[in-house]
C-alpha cells in the first residue's frame, strides 16, 4: 500500500510539473496565473516529499515486495543504512533527484523578492519542466516503487562499500548540488525569454549558484574523504571519469558564482553569466548520464544501464538545445555591458572566469576522449591523472597566483600599486616557501610552486581580512565584530583554497608507501617510525566478519596503536578494508590489512602510507564549504533587509 | 600462480634496494592501468593480475630500464590502453592541443570582452556587504 501511494503521490506531481510548466510560461501577463502557478509549485513539492517519505518508510520496514529494497536492503542492516539505501541505488536516487527539483521549484515559486512577475514566473515554469523531465524518466524508466510478485524473503544487502556515514550524506549533498544547477539554468531560460538580464536577476541568481556551489563542493569533499579511509590505498582524487563528472559541474559553477558578482554589481557579463548557468546544469546532467549510463568504466559505477543512460542523454539533449538555441536567438538582443579597466575587480573576476572555464574545458575533453577515439576506430586509450595534473595543475596555479589581487581591487579601476603593496608581505612568504622547498626537495620545481602558492592565498586572504577590519571604526573588538559576513565568508573560501592546495601538493609530492609482510611481533621502520604488529583475530560485526590486526606506532613523540580490519560481507563477494589511521600534525600513518602470506609463518600482506598534511585537504575543502555556506546566509540576510 | 604472483609482487621485492628506484617504480605503478579492474591502477588494485604488474614493474626498473622504456613495455604487451599517460601520436594530437586552443579561445574571448569598454561612469561601486 505504501508503495502504491508513494508511486501515485509520484504520478501526481508528475501532473502538477506539467501545469507548473503550462502556467509558469504563460503567466508572465497576469497575476492570477502566476499566483496558480506558485501553488502548483508548492503542491508538487509536497507531492514529491510524500513520495520520497514513501520510499524511506519502505525501506525501513524491509518490505521485499519493491524491487529496489529487495534489490538494495537487508534485514539485518542498521538502520541508518537502511534509510540511506533510499538513496544508495539507482531508482531512490532519482527519485531524490525529482524531490529536490520540485523542493527548489517550490521555494523558488515562494520567494519572488525583487524580480518582475514575468521573469520569476518563466523561471518557476521551467523550473517545472525541469522537475516533470526528472519524473518522467523515474516513473517510466527507474520506477522505485515497481513490485516482485512472488516477493523475496530476504534482500541481497547494500553494497558494503557504501554502509558508511560519509556515504550515507554523500549522495544528498551530490544531489543538492546537481540539482541546485537547475535553478540558475531556470532562472537563465527565464532571462532569455523576457529578454532582461538586470542585476535584480542577478541578485536573485546568486543564493540559488551559492547553494548548489557549496553542496558540490561539500558533496565532493565527502566523497573524497570516504575514498581516502575506505578504498584503502590512501587515494583522496583520481581523475576518475566519475570524480571528473562532478568535477566540471563544481568549476562552472564556482566561475559563475563569481559571474554573477559582476553582473549583480554592475549590470556587466550578463550574457557570459547565461552561458555559464546553462553550461552548469549541461554537465550536471551530463555528469548523472556519464554515471548512470556506464559508458566510461570507472571505480564508482555502480547502477549502470545502457538503455536508461540513452534516456538521459535524451533529457540532456533537450535541456541543453532549448537552453543553447534560446541563447543563440536571445542573448545577442541582451544590454551590452559598460566597460571596465585592466586593473579593477571586474577584470580579475573574468580572469577567475577564464581559468575555470578553461579548467573545465580540458576536464570536459580529457574525460571524453577516449570515448571519441574509441568511436572513431582509434582503439583504447586511457587518459588518466598525468594528462590532468600536467594540464590542469597549472591553470589552477595561474588562477591562484592572480586570487589574492581580486578582493584588494576596487570596482571599476583598481590601484594596483597599493595592492601589490599591501600584498607584499605575503609575496615575500610565498617566496621564501619557494626558496626552502627548492632546497629541501633538490630542486622539484612543481612541489615547491604549489606550496608557494598555498602560502600565497592564506596570507593574501589574512592580509585582506586585515585592512578590511582596520578600515573599520571603533574600538579593535568592534571593528571585527563589524565586519561584514561577506568579507569573512569570501576570505574563509579564498584561504580554505590555500590550505586544500597545500594539503594536495604535500600528499602528491611527498607520500610514501611500503608493502610488507608482517606476522604478529614483527615490525618494520617507515617513514621515521617504527610500526610492529602487535596481534591478529577475528571479530563479528553486527551484519559482518572481520579479521582485524593491531599495530603498535613507535615514533618520538611516544607509542599508539591502530587497529586495521579486513571485513566480510555474506551478501558481498568482495572483503572491504577498514585502514587504520594515525592522525598528527605532520599528516597520517595508514594502514591497510592485506591476506594471509602462504607459508608465511602467519604473516599478512600489509601496505604502509605515509600521506604528509593529508588532513589539510579536508580541512580546505571544509573551509571553502563553510565560506560558501555563510555567503549564502549573508545574501539571504541582505534579500530579506530589502524585501 | 596468483599466491606465488602475491608472494613475489608484494613481498619479496616490495622495496627496491635504491630509494631512487622504489620511488620510480612507485609513480610507475600509479599510472599503470591494472588490466582486469574498473579504472584502476595496479598500484591500488587487489586483483592477481596487478600484483603480478607490478612485479614486472620493479623487475624493469631494477634492471635498469628508463621510466618511457618501461611504458613502451607494457604499451607493448598490454596496449596503449594500460598507460594513464595518452601516448603522442596522431589519434591524440588533438587532446594534447585541446588546452592551448581552449586557451587562446579564452583570451580572445576576454580581449573582446575589454574592448567593448566604453564610457567610464563616475559613481563608486560599494563592497559586498556595504550598501
Amino acid at each position: 500500500m505504501i508503495a502504491e501511494i508513494g508511486a501515485f503521490a509520484a504520478a501526481l506531481a508528475l501532473a502538477l510539473s506539467l501545469a507548473q510548466g503550462v502556467f509558469g510560461l504563460a503567466a508572465s501577463r497576469r497575476d492570477s496565473r502566476a499566483e496558480a502557478t506558485a501553488a502548483i509549485a508548492q503542491a508538487a513539492a509536497v507531492l514529491c516529499v510524500l513520495a520520497f517519505i514513501c520510499l524511506i518508510a519502505l525501506f525501513v520496514r524491509s518490505d521485499f515486495s519493491v524491487a529496489p529494497v529487495a534489490a538494495n536492503s537487508h534485514i539485518d542492516k542498521p538502520l541508518i543504512y537502511k534509510i540511506a539505501g533510499a538513496w544508495g541505488n539507482h531508482e531512490g536516487s532519482m527519485l531524490l533527484w525529482c524531490l529536490v527539483s520540485a523542493v527548489f521549484g517550490g521555494v523558488l515559486a515562494s520567494t519572488r523578492g525583487s524580480q518582475s512577475l514575468g521573469l520569476w514566473s518563466r523561471a518557476v515554469g521551467v523550473q517545472g519542466l525541469v522537475t516533470a523531465g526528472a519524473l518522467i524518466y523515474t516513473l517510466f524508466l527507474s520506477n522505485p516503487f515497481a513490485r516482485l510478485d512472488p516477493a523475496p524473503m530476504q534482500g541481497s544487502g547494500l553494497n558494503p562499500l557504501l554502509q558508511d556515514p560519509a556515504l550515507a550524506a554523500h549522495p544528498p549533498l551530490l544531489y543538492l548540488g546537481y540539482v541546485g544547477l537547475s535553478v540558475p539554468f531556470s532562472l537563465a531560460l527565464a532571462a532569455l525569454l523576457e529578454g532582461k538580464a538586470d542585476q535584480a536577476w542577478a541578485k536573485a541568481l546568486r543564493p540559488w549558484t551559492l547553494l548548489a556551489w557549496t553542496c558540490l563542493t561539500l558533496g565532493i569533499g565527502l566523497g573524497s574523504y570516504w575514498a581516502y579511509y575506505e578504498l584503502g590505498w590512501g587515494g583522496w582524487w583520481f581523475w576518475d571519469p566519475v570524480e571528473n563528472a562532478s568535477f566540471m559541474p563544481w568549476l562552472v559553477a564556482c566561475a559563475l558564482v563569481h559571474s554573477a558578482i559582476v553582473t549583480e554589481r554592475r549590470g556587466s557579463l550578463a550574457s557570459w553569466t547565461i552561458l555559464l548557468a546553462i553550461l552548469g546544469f549541461g554537465l550536471a546532467l551530463l555528469g548523472t548520464f556519464l554515471v548512470r549510463s556506464g559508458v566510461l568504466t570507472s571505480v564508482h559505477s555502480f547502477a549502470v544501464d545502457p538503455q536508461r543512460g540513452i534516456a538521459v542523454l535524451v533529457l540532456l539533449a533537450i535541456a541543453m538545445g532549448a537552453g543553447f538555441g534560446l541563447y543563440a536567438w536571445r542573448a545577442p538582443k541582451l544590454a551590452q555591458p559598460s566597460g571596465f579597466a585592466a586593473i579593477s575587480r571586474e577584470s580579475m573576476l573574468v580572469w577567475n572566469n577564464f581559468g575555470l572555464a578553461v579548467a573545465a574545458g580540458v576536464v570536459l575533453i580529457g574525460t571524453l576522449y577516449p570515448l571519441l577515439v574509441e568511436a572513431l576506430g582509434g582503439g583504447l586509450i586511457s587518459v588518466g591523472p598525468p594528462f590532468f595534473n600536467m594540464t590542469v595543475a597549472p591553470l589552477l596555479a595561474a588562477l591562484f597566483l592572480v586570487l589574492p589581487f581580486g578582493p584588494m581591487l576596487t570596482w571599476r579601476v583598481g590601484d594596483m600599486r597599493q595592492a601589490l603593496l599591501r600584498l607584499a608581505p605575503a609575496a615575500a612568504l610565498a617566496v621564501l616557501t619557494l626558496i626552502i622547498a627548492l632546497v629541501t626537495t633538490h630542486w622539484r620545481a612543481a612541489p615547491a610552486i604549489g606550496l608557494a602558492l598555498g602560502v600565497w592565498l592564506i596570507a593574501g586572504g589574512l592580509i585582506y581580512l586585515w585592512t578590511r577590519i582596520r578600515r573599520g571604526e571603533g574600538a579593535a573588538l568592534a571593528k571585527v565584530a563589524m565586519l561584514p559576513l561577506a568579507v569573512w565568508s569570501m576570505s574563509i573560501a579564498h584561504i580554505g583554497a590555500g590550505v586544500l592546495t597545500l594539503g594536495a601538493v604535500a600528499e602528491t609530492a611527498f607520500r610514501a608507501e611500503q608493502a610488507v609482510a608482517l606476522s604478529p611481533g614483527e615490525g618494520v621502520a617507515f617513514a621515521g617510525r617504527r610500526i610492529t604488529m602487535i596481534e591478529i583475530g577475528e571479530r563479528e560485526g553486527p551484519n559482518y566478519s572481520a579479521t582485524r590486526a593491531n599495530f603498535r606506532v613507535d615514533s618520538a613523540n611516544g607509542s599508539r596503536t591502530i587497529g586495521a580490519e579486513r571485513r566480510f560481507y555474506p551478501t558481498s563477494p568482495m572483503p572491504t578494508t577498514e585502514v587504520g589511521i594515525l592522525s598528527s600534525l605532520d599528516g597520517d600513518i595508514y594502514i591497510a590489512l592485506g591476506e594471509a602470506v602462504r607459508d608465511g609463518a602467519g604473516a599478512w600482506t600489509v601496505r604502509l602510507y605515509h600521506n604528509p598534511l593529508v588532513h589539510l585537504i579536508f580541512i580546505g575543502v571544509s573551509m571553502m564549504g563553510v565560506g560558501g555556506l555563510l555567503s549564502f546566509v549573508a545574501l539571504t540576510r541582505r534579500r530579506r533587509a530589502t524585501l | 600462480m596468483s599466491l606465488t604472483a602475491l608472494l613475489f609482487a608484494m613481498v619479496a621485492p616490495a622495496v627496491l634496494a635504491d630509494p631512487a628506484q622504489e620511488a620510480r617504480a612507485q609513480s610507475l605503478e600509479r599510472e599503470i592501468r591494472c588490466v582486469q579492474c574498473e579504472n584502476e591502477p595496479i598500484a591500488q588494485s587487489t586483483a592477481d593480475i596487478a600484483a603480478d604488474m607490478r612485479a614486472l614493474v620493479r623487475e624493469r626498473v631494477a634492471a635498469g630500464d628508463s621510466d618511457s622504456e618501461i611504458r613502451a613495455f607494457f604499451r607493448q604487451r598490454y596496449g596503449d590502453f594500460v598507460l594513464f599517460r595518452p601516448p603522442w601520436d596522431a589519434r591524440t594530437w588533438a587532446l594534447w592541443g585541446a588546452p592551448f586552443l581552449l586557451l587562446a579561445g579564452g583570451l580572445a574571448g576576454v580581449l573582446a570582452v575589454r574592448r567593448r569598454r566604453e564610457g567610464e561612469d563616475a559613481d563608486t561601486v560599494p563592497e559586498e556587504g556595504e550598501r
